[in-house]
């Protein structure tokens, strides 16, 4: 039993027996991703069910005038920004399986005919960063959507729009968040020592994560933001 | 089984040197998890029966004034809260730890650090919710605290705010410990332990995850809402800002239906262990019993509303979720039916365990009729929000939930401490239990169709409740000594109990393969299964002629486990088909890596909290105090958690 | 699991550049077409702007999941993990705005 030493020094974890022959972590992650169906499905439902209830303005597409002060609140969703960061998004999706794809071909060696796009593929730093930037991108956007909403009188307590809006879309940057802490942390161990093949694992459970929380924002694009 | 009998009880601390204080504190050993939970579990639970005796108290006569009526209304949120979240779920996760992988075939759960901070945050926020009782500053909203009653408006002071954080809390630990179990039961079943050989335990088991995990995000984010408008002033409940008085019943109830299965299915399970056991026959109906559970798991999401229909939601949605919970009772009733044919023609071992376990199949039964007779919306307008209610889920809760745990306490005892307990005081306790039982909660179905109100305080003489009241409240005494002679009992044997051996009541599965209390390291060889009850393939091959066996998994096991480590360590060399382990040599003995104790766990746990807390300055206005307690505890958080991923699980030798 | 894969993680390979090139290229085109049709006034009152709005970005979750979450290609265990608790999700969802949703009446 002496391969035990061997095995701990490495990455041990990697080659554990499973009655499925999968990752422990990788099914802790998939079933994570369930409960945040259910997490997100609560928040989206509460938002839809209050559409159309606040009894003051501001609100997402229509125009609402106050009755006391004649005061007129435009309708305050910013759709070309808000696209905007949507691509951001999805083109930060297609970052993460990039650097994905990666890392998990570190050991094979470029074929010689490798242009310079063949390289910059093969560079999973390249390919964390593009992530962690342009989900930091989109961040920014959020920040700034708040910070306008709020100078246009939309605050947390202003209204059921105002409630609703700001804790679902709120949730979601949390999730971006913790998302783009995450995939600093595996760019910090890259820069380290260098992430490997055996490292795909830690890198796919960020990235299903990461993929995840793109996918709630296309429903929170569409359900939110488009239909009126 | 013979030398183990003679053999002193093998003691399993020896792990890491460490007996003491310490070694409690830093433990990740799910057996010793699962003690803890145990004993924090059984500690709430006098609590909240105390509350329950003070209640019973005041209401044993007319006009009472033995508590006010705010101190009542602190008295059945908290014992409701606590039975709830604070006893019988960590009741069943002693049992989850315990046993789900001595049951599989493993050497530990597939996270057990996580495991830790799920007790840890379990325990801290048990604390936290209880404590305020002794100041009268206890939350008394309802153990469901229907919004808009509990927001700001309504409930002004902190005592609710007690509930929205702690709950809040505990729901992180039940989360954490579902990912951790579903993980488990999936990916650590050892070779041969197809999901069709699963004991009917961890098979009740794997489907609670799975409601935990889908039921517990939807109270989450009630409780942000309910959180947010108390804390920050957000509107989700203010009914003048237009919001809906319903939503935050509608999303309790998703919740909470989902859970009272959650509360029902691990006794199921241990049932359904014991009486295989104890008729010496196996499990009438093993397929239709998982499936059964599969399907009221499922349905379980699609009948919430059946606690709402006295407000008014229309004909069309009355009817669906009147006849989806008249659907539901048909898999629990086929559960009844199985355990009811298990014993039949059995020969049958009438121990502590056993009359626990016939007993919830009885009371169950009582409260699932009752459950039926408010399935209908026309016939629940008589009963909700009255006694009659009570009575239902009493019956279910205790009958049921509390029977089913009991039994398995008798029944596992030894496994966890290798001495059985005092079956004559075990005798005793299941006597004044069951009596108690019966007097406190069958009169309620009489004072509750008299039209007596859940969570009054005290009512007026002369509309005949007295009598059910009395009687009631007689009943509810009586569990006190019932209690005192389970924990004397308990305590005793834990010392001087007489010594177990491996498997006392001659069961069929895996968890009896090995010795008690089981050594560290559970399986010294991965066992190899054949069939659902590996045990009596062994010794009485005669009682399991009838079921398949196969050696199906066993190749593809022996591929893969030549590149890989064991469940938890170990490796090809270490399999051998099911066999009874006796020898007990210790983990480093035996070159078995074992993690390494660690308080991180704790200390996350622990920041959580403070950071949470934190928010109860905040609600009083002390900005300086909140600003302290949040950098303390997310400091804290995020320090050891960092800590806690930057270590490996375990020591390179 | 039936296939005994020397490495069931990844039961059949992930696909590379060549392919998630276009995934990226379809979501952009689906996203245009979104964005697209909330600024066509007639279509936005026609009854089909809802559905098909709908659709898109059902079509766009369903790309994202099958392709660059791999559940087209890892173990089919995966799919179950997902899909079951989406229904379960998607079901409350629809359950709770039909109860409670003022603009569904
Ligand atoms: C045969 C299956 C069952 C049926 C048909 C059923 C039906 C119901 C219904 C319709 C109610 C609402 C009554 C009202 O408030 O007017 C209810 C309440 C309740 N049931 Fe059941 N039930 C069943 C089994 C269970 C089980 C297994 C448990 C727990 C282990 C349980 C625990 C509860 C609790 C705690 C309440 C009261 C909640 C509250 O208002 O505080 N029930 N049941
Ligand atoms: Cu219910």
């Amino acid at each position: 039993m002496t391969s035990h030493a061997a095995a701990a020094e490495g990455h041990a974890h990697e080659h554990h027996y499973t009655t499925t022959g999968l990752d422990n972590r990788k099914v802790a992650i998939w079933s994570f991703i369930g409960s945040e169906c259910m997490l997100f499905a609560s928040l989206i439902s509460t938002y839809l069910i209050y559409k159309g209830r606040s009894v003051v303005g501001p609100l997402p597409h229509e125009t609402w005038t106050d009755p006391s002060t004649g005061a007129v609140f435009k309708p305050i969703l910013n759709i070309p920004i808000t696209s905007a960061s949507t691509f951001v998004l999805l083109m930060s999706s297609l970052a993460m399986v990039l650097a994905l794809a990666a890392v998990e071909n570190k050991d094979k060696p470029l074929p010689a005919n490798a242009g310079w796009w063949d390289r910059q593929l093969a560079s999973s730093k390249l390919w964390l960063w593009c992530t962690c930037i342009l989900g930091a991108t989109f961040l920014g956007f959020q920040a700034f959507e708040f910070t306008s909403f709020v100078h246009e009188g939309l605050t947390l307590r202003r209204n059921l729009f105002g409630s609703s809006f700001f804790t679902l879309t709120g949730f979601h940057g949390a999730h971006v968040t913790v998302g783009v802490i995450w995939l600093g942390s595996l760019l910090a161990i890259d820069y380290k020592r260098g992430l490997r093949p055996s490292d795909t694992l830690m890198v796919d459970i960020a990235a299903l994560y990461w993929h995840f929380v793109d996918v709630v924002w296309i429903a929170i694009f569409t359900l939110v933001y488009l239909i009126k | 089984m013979a030398t183990a009998a003679t053999a002193p009880a093998y003691t399993s601390s020896e792990s890491h040197g460490a007996t003491g204080l310490m070694s409690w504190l830093t433990t990740v050993d799910h057996k010793r998890i699962g003690i803890l939970y145990l004993h924090t579990s059984l500690f709430f639970f006098v609590v909240g029966g105390l509350e329950a005796i003070i209640m019973r108290y005041q209401l044993m006569r007319p006009n009472m004034q033995a508590v006010s009526a705010e101190t009542f209304n602190q008295l059945f949120t908290m014992h409701g809260t606590t039975m709830v979240f604070l006893v019988i779920m960590p009741l069943s996760a002693a049992f989850f730890n315990f046993l789900i992988p001595l049951q599989i075939g493993a050497r530990d759960v597939a996270f057990p650090r996580l495991n830790a901070f799920s007790y840890w945050v379990y325990l801290l926020g048990g604390v936290f919710i209880t404590l305020p009782i002794l100041f009268g500053l206890a939350p008394d909203g309802g153990w469901f605290a229907y919004a808009p009653l509990t927001t700001r408006t309504y409930s002004p002071t902190q005592n609710m705010n007690f509930w929205v954080l702690g709950v809040q809390i505990l729901g992180v630990s039940s989360l954490a410990a579902a990912f951790n179990f579903a993980t488990t039961i999936i990916n650590m079943r050892a070779p041969g332990m197809n999901l069709m050989r699963m004991p009917m335990f961890t098979w009740m088991s794997f489907v609670v995850q799975w409601l935990i995990i889908l039921a517990f995000p939807v109270i989450t984010v009630a409780l942000f809402f309910l959180q947010f408008d108390r804390f920050f002033g957000t509107n989700f409940y203010t009914v003048t800002a237009g919001a809906d008085p319903l939503l935050w019943q509608h999303l309790f109830w998703i919740f909470g239906h989902p859970e009272v299965y959650i509360l029902i299915l691990p006794a199921f399970g241990l049932v359904s262990e014991v009486l295989p056991t104890n008729s010496k026959k196996p499990l009438f109906g093993y397929p239709v019993m998982a499936y059964s559970g599969i399907l009221i798991g499922f349905l379980g999401f699609g009948v919430w509303a059946h606690h709402m229909f006295a407000v008014g939601m229309g004909p069309m949605a009355d009817t669906v979720f009147g006849v989806t919970t008249m659907l539901i009772a048909i898999p629990t009733g086929v559960k009844i039916f199985n355990w009811i044919f298990t014993m039949w023609g059995g020969s049958l071992r009438f121990n502590t365990a056993m009359k626990y376990a016939i007993a919830l199949i009885g009371m169950f039964t009582i409260g699932g009729i009752s459950g039926i007779t408010h399935a209908s919306p026309p016939s629940d307008l008589q009963q909700t929000d009255t006694y009659y209610i009570v009575a239902h889920f009493h019956y279910v809760l205790f009958g049921g939930a509390i029977m089913g745990i009991f039994s398995g306490i008798y029944h596992y005892f030894p496994k966890m401490y290798g001495r059985k307990m005092d079956e004559g005081l075990g005798n005793l306790h299941f006597w004044l239990n069951f009596i108690a039982l019966n007097l406190t909660f069958f009169p309620m179905h009489f004072s509750g169709m008299l039209g007596m109100p859940r969570r009054i305080y005290t009512y007026d003489a002369g509309q005949g409740w007295e009598t059910f009241n009395l009687i009631s409240s007689i009943g509810a005494f009586l569990m006190a000594p019932a209690m005192l002679v389970f924990l004397y009992n308990f305590f005793k044997s834990k010392k001087h109990g007489e010594v177990a051996g491996d498997n006392p009541w001659d069961a069929p599965t895996l968890e009896w393969s090995i010795p008690s209390p089981p050594p560290e390291y559970n399986f010294a060889q991965i066992p190899m299964v054949t069939s659902r009850y590996p045990m009596w393939d062994i010794t009485h091959p005669e009682r399991t002629a009838e079921i398949p066996h196969s050696t199906k998994g066993w190749d593809e096991a022996r591929h893969r486990s030549d590149e890989h480590i064991l469940p938890g360590g170990g490796h090809m060399a270490d399999m051998a088909p099911a066999h009874i382990e006796t020898a007990a040599k210790t983990a480093s003995e035996l070159d078995i890596p074992m993690p390494t104790p660690t308080i991180k766990p704790l200390l996350v746990a622990l920041g959580m909290l403070v950071m949470v807390a934190s928010l109860l300055p905040f609600f009083a206005g002390k900005t300086s105090a909140f600003v302290v307690l949040l950098a303390i505890g997310a400091g804290t958080m995020i320090y050891s958690l960092y800590d806690w991923l930057t270590t490996p699980l375990e020591e390179a030798h | 699991m039936a296939e005994h894969a020397v490495n069931p993680d990844h039961v059949r390979e992930h696909p590379t550049w060549k392919q998630y090139k276009w995934v990226a290229a379809i979501l952009t085109i689906i996203t245009i077409l979104e964005v697209w049709a909330y600024y066509i006034p007639a279509f936005v009152a026609s009854s089909a702007f809802v559905p098909s709005l709908l659709l898109m970005s059902a079509v766009k979750f369903a790309i994202v999941v099958m392709f660059y979450m791999h559940l087209k290609y890892d173990h089919k265990l995966f799919r179950v993990l997902f899909t079951g608790p989406l229904v379960v999700a998607a079901a409350t969802l629809v359950a709770l705005v039909f109860l409670l949703a003022t603009w569904i009446r």
